[in-house]
């Protein structure tokens, strides 16, 4: 008899579904594979050795048998199970958000190296954050730009003329924004301010550190929200059930921002 | 067209919806309920008939029951001063178990689920926090299961019943009776290490 063939990755655990008594199929994001689904036996039962460590968002390396159906977990060890991050309200929030969406964009079988890179960055300062929102936006810009959604926002999608201070307007349906004069008819679209169009430009540009020093107020906060909201949205044809609880979270809790007023 | 009459086609068809019972294992129900007794098989229609008549919500802990309020909540020698939330039914049971858990409970009916769509208000936390309002409970043990939607609920709960001024616990987290240290994941051996206690 052949031994099964078996094969390691490192993994970000982004989702489970419990199956039969006590197997769950977990949906892992692997360096070397992309999105792949497999089933680890025995997890749910207190004493497996596998249950703690196939926990989203866990970063860990799995060592899995091909199946016939779906391939097969036979063992695992946590590089980083992001404490911090499964002892807050508001960070265990965030991951389950940023896990959803990374879900929803992504197809099995398409390995995206950066994408698993920003994944795994992305939770790791979700761990040091205080709280604010630039590391979801961060993702989101950063993200789609790893699918080829980047947005253009230097020029206007419609003239390609470079775009003036001022109020500007964002096209989810031509993927940027627009100058005013473009904005009418069937290319209507909502205004974008140009704070909003300059720390966008930022983020697409730098890194997560300079990113999360841009000093933002309120209203900022929550315009850029809207439009990454608007366009993802746009693009996925239909919402991410997880962004709504993160807005009935920002009701309720007082995030702990050391955002000023622009 | 089907090879079965269609009494037994209807039957393998319903079979087939329960979890676990594949078309194969339905016509094998199937045929073994036509081999039996007439008086067998009329016990088992009764009993699933049954099931369904009886069986309710208690209007106190919202566990299964077939009176209201359920077993536990009628009895007057269980400390009521203590509710245990756990987050269905089948949870109640191994609590139970131990014979270690004197208090009440409280079923929540799920876990917070934002990717599924599942929040506080479809989970029976309102009701729990009408219990909690005469002042007679001292303590409120979140029992929620340790992965990530219990995680989150056990978080959201601790959040909105800390006002209350309410003894808030949560069970003890560490390695199972059996286990071996050496596969113990990175998030279960912090815990224990951090809850370890005196000898």
């Amino acid at each position: 008899m052949t031994s099964p063939h078996t094969y390691q990755a490192q993994a970000i655990v982004i989702k489970q579904t419990k199956i039969g008594e006590a197997d769950k199929v977990v949906t892992l994001y692997t360096l070397e594979f992309g999105k792949l689904k497999a089933v680890a036996k025995g997890a749910c039962r207190p004493g497996s050795k596998l249950g703690g460590n196939v926990e989203p968002p866990n970063y860990c390396l799995v060592m899995l048998a091909k199946g016939r159906n779906l391939d097969i977990i036979t063992q695992s060890q946590t590089i980083d199970g992001f404490l911090k991050v499964k002892g807050d309200l508001w960070c265990i929030s965030c991951s389950s958000y940023i896990l959803e969406l990374v879900d929803a964009v992504t197809t099995e079988g398409s390995p995206n190296q950066p994408l698993f890179e920003l994944l795994l960055d992305t939770l790791k300062n979700l761990s040091l954050s205080n709280g604010d929102e630039t590391v979801l936006r961060y993702f989101e810009l950063h993200l789609l730009q790893h699918l080829g959604y980047r947005p253009q926002l230097r020029r206007c999608v419609v003239c390609n003329s470079p775009l003036k201070p001022g109020v500007n307007f964002f096209s989810p349906d031509q993927g940027g924004a627009l100058c005013s004069g473009c904005n009418h008819g069937e290319f209507a679209s909502r205004a974008i301010s140009i704070d909003a169009l300059k720390v966008l430009r930022l983020w697409q540009d730098c890194d997560y550190p300079t990113a999360s020093r841009v000093k933002m107020s309120a209203k900022l906060s929550s315009e850029l929200r809207l439009l990454m909201q608007e366009y993802i949205t746009y693009l996925l044809q239909r919402e991410v059930k997880s962004m709504a609880w993160l807005e009935e979270l920002k009701t309720g809790i007082s995030v702990d921002s050391d955002c000023g007023v622009n | 067209m089907s090879f079965f009459a269609e009494p037994i086609a209807n039957l393998i068809r319903e079979f087939s919806k329960l979890p676990g019972i594949g078309p194969k294992s339905a016509q094998r129900l199937v045929y073994y309920l036509l081999r039996n007794s007439n008086e067998e098989a009329k016990a088992l229609a009764e009993a699933i008939l049954e099931l369904k008549e009886k069986i309710r919500l208690c209007s106190i802990c919202f566990n299964i029951t077939d009176c209201d309020p359920c077993v536990i909540c009628q009895d007057k020698e269980r400390d009521h001063s203590k509710i245990c939330v756990v987050e269905k039914p089948s949870d109640v049971l191994p609590l139970e178990r131990t014979g270690k858990y004197q208090g009440m409970y409280h079923v929540l009916h799920g876990a917070i689920n934002p990717s599924q769509g599942i929040v506080p208000e479809q989970l029976r936390i309102n009701e729990l926090l009408s219990r909690l309002q005469d002042g007679s409970v001292s303590e409120v043990i979140l029992a929620t299961n340790p992965n990530m939607e219990g995680e989150t609920t056990a978080l959201y709960l601790y959040r909105t019943l800390e006002p209350l001024g309410i003894h808030i616990t949560r069970l003890a987290r560490g390695l199972p009776f059996g286990g071996e240290l050496e596969y113990a994941d990175d998030v279960t051996l912090a815990q224990a290490l951090e809850s370890r206690r005196e000898f």
